[in-house]
């Protein structure tokens, strides 16, 4: 048996949590703190008005990896109970297209372009299943390599080359460090299946449909569709099941603990000073939060080496995302949508040029005159969140860069005011419901969710940000160069989204270095 | 001085007109951007006033930073691997810095100024490390060389010509020391450094005052109590050398040039582990330097003296005549003053203890002809050529 640990974790997102709670079940004293006054960072609710509540910054999620919940013994709290939810494409036409996880309809497609969705959704599904080894565990070096690196990467190998046939894993070799415009334009005809497909592909990022490595961004993002995951509204279950995981764990969960310094003594880690200057001792400190306010706030320069720290402050961590919330009288109306498909998640993304040019903009630092926006309707599934009969309306709206030249203070009005034109464009008279709102520039959300950035995933993900160069190659494994300190969060491998697997990878890690000594 | 004049390829330092007036050769090259002497009359007559009167040297063209502001200290000290926040005012260290894998990018000097103000002088080009480095600190940088117009003045007779000149307070002046003072009415900053192992001094004025500066110094010359000469930077490699001095782009390839595996070199390989620092806060490369410490060394740039009159140019080096080849030298030169050939080579350790034997098979010419010979090599710790005058306050006045 381990010596036990007095393990500190610095954020109680879900990445966190999870962590936290693999770590207490291995027997370690885990103490998770917060900067917040409730839990889940990104995905716990949000109460924007009186009366109403969002979900967060997270309104749609994929459930978190099987693994995570048959180890964390969640049961089926965090399972998607709810009904299915699918893609609209709203055409302003009403003609709207209906994207489910593997058949299309609406939107006049043809017959072939039918067809060659659900090939198409097959295809790249296998892709992210193939890149299960790698999602699963530390990412390999390839210097030095450890066995398990070896063995991820074996299982790599096999996986792409005899668990794809030979013609899908030349087609992934092909495509995987692409754009999506390219791939897409070679195997769709209609403009609207297009945009629909690329928004996925670059939601979150700053990022384009001809940006090189949206192909994988999309196939990491359809990553959550394995294992028969299916997206889900259910965010604060997510959110609730693992703090109850935690908390039956053994966990000792601290909001407004508000982490200012990382100890360290002879480079080793020896606890976390607090803002109001308390000071916790621990053998081992896990950062859940991002890789530049780990190392160059918490840690502190001082401490790094010069061109470790110039990498880490170089890496690319400015969000492009706003979240919009509205409080609405009652839920708009959508030419030609009835109410039922307001469930789904709503897209406005036209076609690959509509989003090409609402990125534009964001490349010199203004936001998009015609932004693409993810809605949804949580209060529908959840009447709670709202006051009888009104409703919330959450929106994701790219693109919104974090470093905007004329600065947010002076844009919040107009920017919001393009969001409410926008969805307008769809349902008319839409901006007569709104009662309040709420705008979360990239900005905002670096200050209310301490997010250096204001990014979605902690940084974006691209081929150079990715695997075993996440954050940064040299602290790509969750440990740092300081001994004892790691990081658990979305700015480690895999990268962002609900999937729990950075929070459950670095545990893995820990437990390993803890079970051979090394730290 | 233009900085942008780009009719011109190499800028001309403030002492150029000097230079050229001394020039009986004008035999020129680059050093960093400035035309620079390499050699103005023999190298016997230059290399003699180093070693026996007083050499003056235009080293305006060694990059010059000047560092500032609440975080200037820490900046510093994070940077080098020696602990800069011994270095009180007005002192002067030797200094390495490394990159995070503890290679050498470049070694200079420390000069603190004032309190709270640093001048770090490299051989190589720096600012872009330095700004690298700074992220994070509170600090200012400024790449000043162009604004300091400096001289260095060795030999034994230094401390005579510059008080002859009218430095006062030079007495004082221990080695590694600083003060500000005049010459004649000119105010200069003059410190008790160099790269020659004798005494010497470096004097530090503005382009303006350059004329006055060298005037004031050779106007000695002229009285007929000294000699003084201008030397280059063929003299300077033959003092550097005798005086156990490396230099970086030369004796080893920098940290930050070096594109293949294990090319490159860190402060132990150069021998420089007296000023590799553990006890004191972090510094880039420190926990590479601390796992290489406990590591058996794998080589060394080391001082060697070759039996025998042959200068060892470039030769490889053997464990033994006509046996393994364990390094290269990587500088040489024939020494007048010792009457031997010293070089500095890259040996490979065995089980981290230098080669038993070294054995350098030299090629040599005469009348164009090509000989090849063994000499046996002898490693030398301390530097080939010190000078008790060196560390004497006050030097003796001759």
């Amino acid at each position: 048996m381990t010596k036990k640990r007095n393990i500190v974790i610095i954020g109680a997102g879900h990445n966190g949590l999870i962590c936290a709670a693999y770590l207490a079940k291995a027997g370690h004293e885990v103490t998770v703190l917060e900067a917040r006054d409730q839990i889940g960072g990104g995905i716990a609710p949000r109460e924007f008005s009186k009366g109403f509540t969002a979900p967060g910054l997270a309104h749609l999620a994929y459930p978190l990896h099987p693994k995570i919940i048959s180890d964390l013994e969640i049961g089926n709290n965090a399972r998607s109970k709810s009904r299915t939810i699918n893609t609209i494409s709203l055409s302003k036409s009403g003609d709207h297209l209906h994207l489910g996880q593997s058949s299309a309809s609406g939107g006049s497609l043809s017959s072939e372009d039918q067809e060659a969705y659900s090939a198409f959704k097959k295809e790249f599904l296998a892709y992210a299943k193939a890149l299960s080894p790698l999602m699963m565990n530390k990412p390999p070096r390839l210097k030095n390599m450890d066995t398990k690196d070896k063995i991820t990467l074996a299982k790599l190998g096999w996986k792409v080359r005899f668990g794809l046939k030979t013609d899908s894993m030349r087609e992934f070799l092909r495509v995987g460090g692409i754009n999506i415009y390219d791939v897409l334009n070679e195997v769709f005809d209609s403009e609207a299946l297009k945009g629909a497909i690329a928004a996925d592909a670059v939601i979150g990022h700053h990022m384009a449909p001809r940006t090189p490595t949206t192909v994988l961004t999309y196939i990491l993002r359809l990553f959550g569709e394995t294992e028969n995951r299916q997206l889900t509204s259910a965010v604060p279950n997510i959110c609730e099941a693992l703090a109850t995981a935690a908390t039956s764990a053994g966990v000792n969960i601290r909001t407004q603990s508000k982490v200012e310094d990382i100890l360290l003594s002879d480079d080793q880690v020896t606890g976390v000073r607090l803002s109001n200057v308390e000071e916790i001792s621990a053998d081992i400190v896990v950062s859940n939060s991002d890789a530049k306010s780990t190392f160059l706030d918490l840690v502190g320069v001082q401490d790094l080496d010069a061109m470790f720290v110039h990498r880490i402050s170089k890496s690319r961590t400015n969000g492009d995302v706003a979240k919009l919330h509205f409080a609405l009288k009652s839920l708009p109306n959508f030419t030609s949508l009835d109410a039922e498909s307001l469930r789904h998640r709503l897209l406005i993304a036209p076609n690959m040029r509509y989003i090409e040019q609402a990125f534009n903009p964001s490349k010199y630092g203004e936001f998009s005159e015609r932004p693409v926006l993810e809605i949804t309707f949580p209060t529908i599934d959840n009447p709670a969140l709202s006051p009888d009969g009104q409703h919330t309306m959450s929106v994701n709206a790219s693109f919104a860069p974090y470093a905007l030249k004329a600065g947010w203070d002076k844009k919040r009005k107009t920017f919001t005011q393009k969001v409410i034109d926008t969805v307008a464009g769809y349902a008319p008279g839409f901006e007569s419901l709104i009662l309040d709102h709420e705008l979360l520039t990239p900005v905002d959300i670096e200050s209310e969710y301490n997010i250096k950035g204001g990014h979605w995933h902690h940084g974006e993900i691209a081929i150079d940000q990715s695997f075993m160069m996440r954050p940064i190659h040299g602290t790509a494994q969750y440990n740092t160069p300081i001994s004892g300190l790691f990081l658990c969060g979305a700015a480690a491998h895999p990268g962002g989204s609900i999937n729990g697997l950075p929070g459950r990878n670095a545990a893995q890690r820990i437990l390993a270095m803890t079970k051979s000594g090394d730290v | 001085m233009s900085l942008h004049d780009f009719t011109q390829v190499l800028a001309k330092t403030p002492f150029h007109d000097r230079l050229a007036l001394h020039s009986q050769t004008q035999d020129w090259t680059g050093w960093n951007g400035y035309q620079t002497p390499r050699v103005l009359d023999t190298v016997a007559s230059e290399y003699f006033a180093v070693r026996s009167s007083c050499s003056v040297m235009d080293l305006t063209p060694m990059e010059k930073y000047l560092i500032t502001g609440p975080d200037a200290c820490a900046f510093l000290n994070r940077l080098v691997t020696r602990d800069v926040s011994k270095l009180k005012p007005k002192r002067v260290t030797y200094a390495v810095w490394c990159n995070d894998e503890g290679k050498v990018i470049d070694d200079g000097t420390i000069f603190h100024l004032e309190k709270g103000v640093y001048r770090l002088c490299a051989q190589h080009h720096q600012l872009d490390w330095l700004m690298l480095s700074s992220i994070g600190f509170d600090v200012t940088i400024e790449k000043d060389t162009h604004k300091v117009a400096a001289l260095s003045v060795q030999g034994p007779t230094s401390f005579s010509v510059l008080t002859a000149a009218g430095i006062e307070g030079l007495e004082k002046l221990k080695p590694f020391g600083i003060i500000h003072t005049k010459i004649g009415k000119i105010p200069v900053t003059v410190s008790r450094t160099g790269f020659t192992g004798d005494l010497g001094y470096e004097l530090w004025g503005t382009p303006k005052d350059a004329h006055g500066i060298w005037d004031a110094i050779f106007t000695v010359k002229e009285h007929g109590l000294f000699d003084i000469r201008v030397i280059g930077l063929d003299t300077l490699e033959m003092v550097r050398i005798e005086a156990g001095f490396i230099m970086p782009g030369f004796d080893f390839n920098t940290a930050e040039t070096t594109i293949r595996a294990d090319h490159d070199r860190s402060p132990y390989e150069l021998g420089l582990d007296w000023i590799v620092k553990f006890d004191k806060p972090y510094f880039t490369g420190k926990r590479a330097l601390i796992k290489e410490s406990k590591r058996p060394q794998k080589r060394c740039l080391v001082k060697l003296i070759a039996e025998g009159n042959k200068v060892p140019t470039s030769a490889f080096l053997f464990d033994g005549k006509n046996g393994n080849k364990i390094g290269t030298v990587m500088a040489q030169t024939w020494s007048p003053i010792l009457k031997s050939s010293l070089a500095m080579a890259d040996i490979d350790y065995n089980d981290g203890k230098p080669p038993v034997e070294i054995w350098a098979e030299i090629y040599y010419q005469k009348e164009l002809k090509w000989h090849v010979k063994w000499a046996k090599c002898h490693l030398q710790n301390a530097p080939f050529w010190s000078h008790p005058r060196r560390s004497k306050t006050p030097p003796n006045p001759v």
